[in-house]
């Protein structure tokens, strides 16, 4: 400050600069250093964390879902296949305003507002890191539209893809089954890591039932993503395996002619080799496209076949419960023989009722005048119910039960098809577990002629079927043929599953009774005599007609006054050749009338092509 | 016969540094400036993917910067001396017009459309304030008086408002500190500097008050930059990673899979360091720092061998605000200071900036070749 009016004086002035700048490299000096510290902190000390961040940000693991086997029938022929498709996919948790993507993408594509909300649905009850389904099959032309326009849809792509097909349609809609869309029930028990990048899981049918031999094991890729998530290169491939090939043993050609014949009936028809517990046909009407299911069907037309009063989608076949009717006969006829209470040759009258002794409630025979005198073999060509009455009453229902039980009544069949239903065979337990009442004798009679409490589905009666035709030899009825791992590989065949033989004490007794049934077609008065037109072999049957509509006491069963639905259900069991069976056919035609009117007559064409017979019906 | 390579090739070295200093070039200054900007190049392929686009643009910009440092180097520091009021003065101007007229870009108005080319003002306050406050403190005996520091501060003032309310934070604070590094270096008392960074100290929460939104932002990101870790920290943790994962040695070039892959963000311009460290290492660095040390070093050399109060506040200045450009951007990129926009001098790609630095070291050239011992 003294200096205020000094002159300039050069040197001190200098020397005092020179010494601020002295100050100044020492402390930015002293500046780098703390630069240079923090540098070695970050590319030294922390230089393994921060290499891992890096990577964790560049390398994603991508799986690789594996190819679905495919399915065959015994011919070869494809029943469930896998087409390349392009599908609009999303991936929720990048993109970044959902609403407006779907909002653009619904202008886009011309979708309905209820699409979009079945979509949203979707992605609100997805894992937001889980590929959702926009759109599939996309067209050509859809493809190219979406791909000039793909810089405005982060985290929406075209994916192409193998999607399921079922090329013979709704023919095998309940048997194969179908795939459809994961869904969060079955995200419970996948294993998450096996499903990543699939998005369709078997859910009926085969498709369920074979699910972990279909689908394969999922591969994965480790490639390197740049911050779009695009991949930029891949490091590391490990291949999925894909599902084994499924062979059945099915024959479509006899599909469509069980289809065909049943007609404008619901129901189902059920064809077997008794000698393999193969399933050769098994068709339930009425039917749907399975094709619709992969694709995620619509709220609309799903509502359409879950209402429908018809119920398309429930399988008859397994699940279908009917009373035997008079299809039951030969089985208690067998447990009359068996147990020595009848003979071949005893005999009962029947006069076209039965009553219980000290009651007067007349048990009605379907013939209202009455069969006569009548023995085994009459009783079950004529299907006469006064003498099963009669046998059921002197067995009681607690025999019935347990004889019936060897042939599977009252069980599910085991067959490799999910949710089969296991029937009812009433015993006295049975009735006081679960209706708390007692049985009464008259339920005994009218459980003789496979009325009453019995129900059965028509693969537990075509497996007891298949046991009588066998002469006591339990086989399990199985779908699956063989399976086959690659297209290099052999195929493995399924073992057949044989249980114990029937403890059936005189072989005669099987041949009594099913002499009896091969009168039921061959006889004069057989009750499915037209079948037999032109056969070169003989043919054991049984016709069943099954009540759906109790007749009070005095009123008799006109057709033409009843409404369809309370029409009787037709049932029609056989197996040919009768005395070294190689084919056994069920039919159930629901509302069909009579056995031997609606039944017989869809049996007759399944044996005619099974067995190539010429005949000019 | 390698003594006379070696002997003829000093010559030849000697003559060429005689020769370039006839044009008022500092060789040795010229040399470390010349590889920063091809170290920068390279690194600039790398990080702006291979696009040659990019380095021809970066090109035409270097070829424009040592134009104007040749051009300024020619003038003798007596001249920007008698300038420097006028080109402060239009350079107020030139503010004040910006925040009327200018153009946005990225929320902030910097650019003044000249009609051919755009153009930020606020780079010529860069070499304009120093000049001034050099210029004016230097014309009555240093230290300066309290007055005549006042006056200076004024001077810093002003101009760091106006850009601070472009706003452009980044900028002002280097301009005002150009000026500060000035008045500092003019022999001020310990005792008044020491009270004037208590009251900085104390006016830090008034600053807080008047400060945008988006600069709040980024003070608070700084302070912790994972709270925010897809918005304004999503820079910074992924400049970390980027350095972090770089090493002693680094990737290899154009091997940075952080610069690559596009996760480093800006990696072209203000947080190029990063691509750098990633791929290069600390080794390269650690070069490169040098490299900007010795460039500093030479320009502090050259003020404590200039010949006017002037020109040694001038040359000092200059070179200090050089490193104090560096230390932002470093600092800013490392994770050590708030994000203030600072592109890394002479490597970032783009801007003004470029031309205003190499004219800068014009100016230091042409001190140190316009002493009037050199003179022929």
């Amino acid at each position: 400050m003294s200096n205020r009016f000094a002159l300039k004086d050069h040197f001190r002035e200098g020397r005092l600069v020179n010494d601020r700048l002295i100050f100044s490299v020492i402390f930015t000096g002293l500046l780098f250093i703390i630069i240079m510290i923090r540098l070695v902190f970050l590319q030294v000390f922390e230089h393994e964390y921060f290499d891992s961040l890096s990577n964790r940000n560049r390398v994603d693991i991508e799986p690789l879902p594996p190819q679905r086997g495919l399915i065959y029938d015994r011919n070869g022929i494809v029943l469930a296949e896998n087409i390349p498709t392009f599908s609009l996919e999303l991936v929720p948790e990048n993109v970044p305003d959902i609403d407006l993507t779907l909002n653009e993408l619904a202008d886009m594509f011309a979708m309905s507002d209820e699409e979009i909300d079945d979509l949203k649905l979707r992605i609100k009850h997805q894992r937001r890191f889980r590929q959702v389904i926009v759109r599939e099959r996309l067209t050509q032309q859809e493809v190219a539209m979406f791909s000039v326009n793909r810089h405005r849809f982060t985290g929406v792509d075209v994916v192409g893809r193998l999607i399921r097909h079922y090329p013979q349609g709704a023919l095998f809609a309940h048997t194969v089954g179908y795939v459809g869309r994961i869904n969060e029930r079955e995200q419970q028990y996948i294993d998450e890591q096996d499903y990543k990048g699939t998005l369709q899981i078997g859910k009926t049918g085969i498709e369920k039932y074979y699910e972990e031999l279909l689908h394969g094991a999922v591969g994965y890729q480790r490639v390197e993503t740049n911050v779009q998530g695009r991949v930029v290169r891949e490091l590391f491939r490990s291949a999925p395996v894909s599902g084994s090939d499924l062979f059945l043993h099915l024959d479509t050609n006899l599909q469509r002619v069980a289809f065909d014949a049943l007609g404008e009936f619901n129901g189902s028809v059920i064809a077997l080799d008794p000698k393999t517990g193969a399933i050769l046909a098994m068709v339930s009407k009425p039917e749907f496209d399975p094709n619709l299911f992969v694709s995620g069907i619509s709220s609309k037309q799903y509502a359409a076949l879950r209402d429908s009063p018809d119920r398309p989608l429930f399988d008859r076949a397994l699940r279908g419960h009917y009373p035997p009717g008079s299809t039951l006969k030969p089985f208690i006829a067998l447990a009359g023989l068996e147990m020595g209470v009848i003979s071949e040759q005893s005999k009962s009258f029947c006069p076209g009722w039965y009553t219980l002794p000290g009651q007067d409630h007349r048990y009605r025979c379907w013939k209202s005048h009455g069969h006569g005198h009548v023995d085994l073999n009459d009783a079950i060509s004529q299907s006469c119910d006064v003498y099963f009455y009669d046998l059921a009453h002197t067995l009681g229902i607690d025999r019935i039960h347990s004889f019936l039980d060897l042939f599977n009544f009252g069980h599910r069949s085991g067959i490799d098809i999910p949710s089969e239903s296991a029937g009812l065979s009433p015993s006295k337990e049975w009735k006081q577990q679960n209706r708390r009442q007692v049985w009464y004798p008259g339920e005994t009679l009218i459980s003789g002629i496979g009325q009453g409490f019995n129900q059965t589905t028509p693969i537990q009666l075509a497996h007891a079927t298949a046991i009588l035709a066998m002469r006591g030899i339990n086989i399990t009825p199985r779908v699956a043929r063989a399976t086959r791992s690659s297209v290099e590989s052999e195929l493995e065949l399924i073992p057949a599953i044989i249980a114990e033989p029937l403890p059936i004490e005189r072989s005669r007794n099987w041949e009594a009774v099913i002499d009896s049934m091969v009168e039921v077609v061959h006889g004069k008065r057989g009750t499915a005599r037209p079948v037999a037109k032109d056969m070169p072999f003989k043919i054991a049957g049984k016709t069943g007609t099954a009540q759906v509509f109790g007749i009070k006491q005095d009123e008799k069963y006109d057709a033409d006054t009843l409404a369809k639905k309370l029409h009787d259900h037709a049932l029609f069991i056989a197996f040919a050749p009768a005395d070294d069976p190689e084919f056994v056919v069920v039919v159930v035609a629901e509302h069909g009338g009579g056995g031997s009117k609606t039944a017989a007559p869809i049996a007759r064409k399944m044996i005619k092509h099974y067995f190539g017979v010429v005949s000019d019906d | 016969m390698t003594s006379l390579i070696s002997d003829s090739s000093a010559k030849h070295k000697i003559s060429f540094t005689r020769l370039l200093s006839h044009i008022h070039i500092d060789a040795l200054l010229l040399l470390l400036l010349l590889s920063l900007m091809s170290a920068g190049l390279m690194i600039l392929y790398s990080a702006g993917n291979q696009n040659p686009d990019l380095i021809v643009r970066q090109l035409i910009r270097m070829a424009m910067a040592l134009s104007a440092l040749i051009v300024i180097a020619q003038i003798h520091p007596d001249r920007m001396r008698d300038y420097s009021y006028w080109l402060y003065g239009a350079g107020l101007i030139l503010l004040i017009a910006v925040l009327l007229f200018g153009h946005e870009g990225k929320g902030a108005q910097r650019w003044l459309d000249l009609g051919f080319f755009r153009f930020q003002p606020s780079e010529l306050m860069k070499l304009a304030v120093p000049l001034l406050v050099a210029t004016y403190l230097a014309e009555r005996p240093l230290p300066p008086t309290f007055v005549r520091i006042f006056i200076g501060l004024v001077m810093i003032i002003v101009p760091s408002v106006l850009i601070a309310k472009q706003p452009d934070l980044g900028t002002a604070l280097l301009i005002a500190s150009s000026g500060l590094i000035v008045i500092f270096l003019s022999g001020i008392s310990w005792r008044l500097i020491i009270s004037f960074i208590s009251l900085c100290a104390a006016a830090l929460p008034v600053l807080w008050y008047v400060m945008h939104d988006y600069q709040r932002q980024r003070v608070l990101t700084f302070l912790n930059p994972e709270s925010d870790p897809l918005g304004t920290g999503y820079h910074i943790i992924q400049s970390k990673i980027a350095i972090g994962s770089g090493g002693i040695f680094g990737r290899g070039w154009m091997e940075g899979t952080q610069s690559q892959l596009a996760f480093l963000p800006e990696r072209s311009t203000d947080f190029i360091f990063a691509v750098i460290a990633e791929e290069l290492g600390l080794v390269g660095v650690g070069l490169l720092i040098l490299c900007y040390l010795l460039v500093a070093a030479r320009g502090v050399y050259i003020a404590s061998q200039a010949q006017t109060s002037f020109a040694r506040l001038l040359a000092g200045s200059i070179s200090l605000t050089f490193l104090v450009y560096v230390f932002v951007n470093i600092g800013m990129v490392t994770g050590l200071l708030p994000v203030v926009g600072v592109p890394l001098p002479l490597i970032s790609y783009g801007g003004t900036s470029m031309v205003t630095l190499l004219a800068g070291f014009g100016i230091l050239m042409s001190i140190h070749t316009h002493r009037r011992m050199m003179s022929p």
